[in-house]
């Protein structure tokens, strides 16, 4: 039976006129047990998985594939014993959260978890990498590696950042393989307002060829060019040293071009690719663009293997390599085998970085369960669990804000021109880092000063903890917005009510214990329905659970 | 660096120095380090992270001896205000320049005169000096904000923290601060991340309080909650305690979580507990929140005073508004005389409570305005950027009041003598507050940057304001 036929109400998730999670406990609570036993082996009785949490499977997990089978081997050899698979509550939330930087509605949760039909974790996979969000999510990612942002100390200026952006968004909506995506970033020539990739050339506060060579080592290779020797920089600046900036009749714009003008002059006598190979230049062609040609030919290690952890990263929390943007001779991985399959598997997807993201994504290993079955202190570095991280600042606001169903001001220090920025604007989505709020600033949103990966502060600060427990800014949120507002006046009373926050808020049924609590709050005298109502709001809003992916 | 090895001196402090940073929540468990001893993977794993920071090129955060400043209220006006009519008057340059503010005011230190719209400060002369040869050259906003409040050049990978986050580096948590008020405040808005903790961080952020000190009651954002009782407060507090389903299930423990639930605790301290009384203004008499003016700008002085009281090491005023392309003149009508009561106020407090000798105040901004009034259209009378030459108030904390440090030439265009670049204030500053300009701040990729920049990093001086200390 489909979820369709299932759900009268499929299409309209935020109707306020009728109650629609009325029925779903008995049906969820049903799609959960069925899951778990599936899993479970004959000896494993219902009332042990009950008792559990509402986190993992309970048996231990399978390796799928061979970057499972490389996180296995190490884990074995370590003595790790590895997390068991989340639960498929877990699973809906964190995937909207790492796909699309999105939480699910309380219908997507319950759709998910109604399905029973197999391999519906792959089909969701499958389905979030096509969706909308993708697109803005992920630009916002390769936005902060990219330093797209108007004002200081950048300074691309507001059009330049938008028409950055743009390209970005189409590249990445329009799934453009990685390796062409990094040549036109490399070769571009014209305009700021009208070629968006020019302002890679841009974007960084020394636009000298040594400046250059830096952020495009960074960018790509994974490499902190200012860890090699004078010599390997100076060959690399070479590349960039007739790329010329010229102003035209318009306010702030500016031409990036390759200056035929300007000398070819090698160094050391001769011209070298960073891995030491000689590097063909001639003095009519852009060096850029041999450099290009170079860095993104099929095999080359210094590309294929810094994306591929970068991606890694992205979605483990940390890179096989640590950090992601620091790869060099004696920064080893923690897990050679898993890295050599990370590359093949970069290679074998031709770049295409959607179908790669799917191979992580459907492995155990992403699937894993947040919670350590191991005390071992290099589990963490090995994968042994799904780390914890604090929700970013973008996603954390646009959760609050779909909630709650409220939204936010956004201001930029630019006067001028003026940069739209309307109403329901989501923050994931904002086009220039110029373009802030004091939520994000709070929140650690990076600054796209440099492009290095740990600008991006998620650490969880007593100043957080402060706006999230008791500013009125949140307090509004959960007190006004209209979205919960209509949950709050939920027909059947504080079961029901109970219920609905949870979906709405963690993604998930309450356990018998935490209805239990909530019930007990919303009986105490002197508080009525409506106050318990929210104080469960914000008490949910609160939990460890909502303020991490896990 | 050297964290693979394990004979590095620093890991025998191991422990210390993981509780010093347990709020920043490095991404691995306090349990994880000390097993592993710092080697191989974990000591990779750690290399960005604050406690790696901590562990190898650290800063002594203890300030040397005897610093003579404890306490630093920055009052900062936004958007630069113009020199010439406030503490560099040009009334022999005439209208062109003086527009109509062309008078002057005798202070009560002989041969000092400043605007005229500045009465109540020409009577605390004493109390401060003026440096009038303050210069970097940027008239572009974000640009001289950042060199005003880091003394640095702009360009290059780094961005460097503002003099606000290094105090708070090396008199903060770090130096034994054990104050639960954030010692690094911001009335009442951020004003730009560029001005502030730079690559240090968002540890050294400031707090915002958010809110309006000029209202009734001063909402600092987080901290004051009205119309929620503190019953309630601890009624769902004890809920959310009972609903911390995944910390439950976490038996093995997780860093993360652990630092969460400290940050948790901070911010009741200051939600239910005594440190977040400071800031109800109304424990103030009513004649005293008067003196210092019935707008947002007094009361934020008041609010500063309070806070240094307590010792808070570090209070920023973001005072905006000095942005006056048009309508100069009408908006220092409005903007001058209650900057004039907030800061006289301010000043004579500090002294009579026996503060302003621990307690630098530094009031300018960013740069000055153009000293000949653009009458033509679109401006109208108004002021351009202007970062040739400006003026800066400084007192207390060990600063000499009634000196003027430097001058600009008769029409307030160029300097004319001693030239003072941000860093020489921002240097002198550190003197007074004990901190060793060559401390080595802890930047995330170990790279060797010192509290003041070295004659080596190519920044313009002047030289320390030896006349005034």
């Amino acid at each position: 039976m489909s979820s369709h036929a299932l759900h009268p109400y499929h299409g309209t998730p935020h109707s306020t006129r009728f109650p629609f999670w009325w029925f779903w406990p008995v049906l969820i609570a049903g799609a959960w047990w069925m899951e778990d036993t599936r899993a479970a082996e004959p000896a494993a009785k219902k009332g042990a998985i009950v008792a559990s949490n509402p986190f993992e499977r309970p048996l231990p997990p399978q390796p799928q594939g061979a970057i499972d089978n490389a996180v296995f081997a190490q884990l074995a050899r370590l003595g790790i014993e590895p997390a068991h698979v989340c639960t498929d509550q877990v699973f809906v939330r964190r995937v909207y959260l790492d796909i699309l930087g999105t939480l699910p509605t309380a219908a997507e949760v319950r759709d998910f978890l109604l399905d029973r039909q197999p391999g519906k974790r792959a089909k969701l996979i499958d389905h979030l990498l096509q969706r909308d969000e993708f697109a803005d999510y992920w630009t916002m990612k390769w936005c902060d590696v990219l330093r797209v942002k108007a004002e200081f100390p950048i300074n691309l200026w507001p059009n330049a950042a938008q028409a950055y952006h743009r390209w970005i968004h189409t590249a990445v909506r329009d799934n453009l393989p990685y390796d062409k995506f990094a040549r036109a970033l490399l070769t571009s020539n014209g305009s700021n307002f009208r070629e968006g990739p020019v302002n890679f050339y841009r974007a960084m506060q020394s636009r000298t060829p040594d400046g250059i060579g830096r952020t495009t080592a960074l960018t790509f290779m994974g490499s902190r060019a200012e860890k090699w020797t004078e010599a390997q920089r100076t060959e690399m600046a070479v590349f960039f040293s007739r790329l010329d900036y010229k102003g035209t009749g318009e306010w702030k714009e500016e031409i990036v071009f390759f200056n035929p003008e300007k000398p070819l002059k090698a160094p050391s006598g001769k011209f070298v690719f960073p891995d030491g190979s000689t590097a063909p230049l001639a003095p009519e062609r852009d060096p850029r663009e041999v450099f290009a040609d170079w860095l993104i030919r099929p095999g080359n290690p210094h590309f294929t293997r810094p994306i591929a952890n970068r991606v890694w990263s992205w979605f483990l929390g940390r890179g096989v390599v640590h950090e992601p943007d620091d790869l060099r001779a004696d920064n080893p991985p923690t897990n050679p085998a898993l890295l050599d399959a990370l590359e093949k598997e970069m290679v074998a997807s031709n770049f295409d970085l959607r179908r790669f993201f799917r191979t992580i994504l459907n492995s155990t290993t992403y699937q894993f369960s947040s919670i350590p079955r191991s005390e071992k202190p290099e589990a963490e570095a090995n994968f042994a669990f799904y780390p914890l991280r604090r929700l970013d600042a973008e996603v954390l606001v646009d959760a609050l804000n779909q909630i709650s169903g409220t939204t936010e001001k956004y201001t930029s220090p630019i006067p001028e021109p003026f940069t739209f920025i309307p109403e329901d604007q989501r923050s994931i989505a904002l086009p220039d880092g110029s373009i802030t709020s004091s939520f994000l600033e709070t929140f650690g949103r990076p600054g796209r000063d440099t492009g290095i990966e740990a600008e991006r502060n998620n650490r969880v600060t007593a100043a957080q903890r402060l706006h999230l427990l008791n500013s009125t800014h949140v307090r509004r949120k959960i007190e006004q917005g209209p979205k919960l507002q209509a949950l709050y006046r939920a027909r059947g009373g504080n079961r029901e009510i109970i219920d609905a926050l949870y979906y709405t808020i963690l993604s998930r049924a309450p356990t018998d214990q935490e209805r239990q609590a909530a019930l007990t709050y919303a009986k105490q005298p002197g508080i009525d329905s409506r106050a318990a109502a929210q104080d469960l709001a914000w008490a949910l809003v609160n939990t460890a659970e909502f303020l991490f992916r896990h | 660096m050297s964290l693979h090895h394990s004979d590095d001196p620093h890991l025998w402090n191991l422990e210390s120095e993981l509780r010093m940073f347990a709020l920043d929540g490095p991404p691995v468990s306090r349990r994880t380090v000390i097993k592993t001893g710092l080697v191989g993977a974990a000591g990779a794993m750690l290399a960005h992270s604050p406690l790696a920071r901590a562990i190898t090129p650290a800063p002594a955060p203890a300030p040397t001896v005897n610093p003579k400043a404890k306490s630093v209220i920055q009052i900062w006006l936004w958007g630069g205000p113009c020199h010439i009519d406030t503490f560099d008057p040009k009334p022999a340059a005439g209208a062109d320049y003086t527009g109509p503010l062309n008078g002057v005011l005798s202070t009560n230190v002989a041969g000092i005169q400043i605007g005229e719209l500045f009465p109540l400060l020409a009577k605390q002369a004493d109390k401060y000096s003026l440096i009038r040869s303050m210069t970097h050259g940027s008239n572009a906003h974000e640009t001289a904000a950042y060199m005003v409040q880091t003394g640095r050049a702009s360009g290059g990978r780094d961005v460097f923290p503002g003099v606000g986050a290094v105090v708070s580096l090396f008199k903060g948590y770090d130096a034994g601060y054990k104050g639960l008020l954030p010692p690094y405040i911001v009335l009442t808005e951020l004003q730009g991340r560029f001005s502030e903790s730079g690559f240090l961080g968002p540890k050294y952020k400031p707090f915002a309080t958010g809110g309006d000190p000029g209202q009734a009651r001063f909402v600092v954002e987080g901290v004051v909650a009205p119309g929620i009782s503190d019953e309630r407060q601890k009624a769902r507090r004890e809920l959310l305690h009972q609903l911390n389903t995944l910390e439950r299930a976490t038996t093995r423990g997780d860093a993360r979580l652990g630092a969460f639930g400290q940050c948790e605790q901070d911010a009741y301290e200051m939600i239910l507990g005594d440190a977040g009384k400071v800031f109800d203004l109304s424990q103030e008499k009513g004649d005293v929140r008067e003196r210092y003016g019935s707008n947002t700008f007094g009361q934020s002085c008041l609010m500063a005073r309070r806070l240094v009281e307590r010792g808070v090491p570090y209070v920023t005023i973001n005072h905006k508004g000095w942005d006056t392309h048009k309508q100069h003149f009408q908006i220092m009508r409005r903007k001058l005389p209650e900057l004039d009561r907030g800061v006289a106020t301010l000043l004579e407090d500090l002294k009579s409570r026996g503060l302003l000798d621990s307690t630098i105040v530094w009031v300018g901004g960013e740069f000055g305005r153009t000293p000949k009034v653009l009458w033509e259209p679109p401006w109208n009378g108004g002021r351009n950027h202007f970062g040739r030459v400006f003026s800066t108030l400084i007192a207390g904390g060990g600063f000499k009041g009634g000196h003027v440090v430097g001058s600009s030439d008769a029409r307030g265009e160029e300097v004319a003598d001693r030239p003072t670049h941000p860093c020489d204030l921002i240097a002198s500053m550190y003197e007074l507050l004990g901190i060793d300009p060559e401390a080595r701040l802890p930047h995330p990729e170990g790279a060797d940057v010192r509290a003041i920049p070295t004659v080596a990093a190519d920044v313009q001086r002047g030289g320390r304001l030896s006349e005034i200390m």
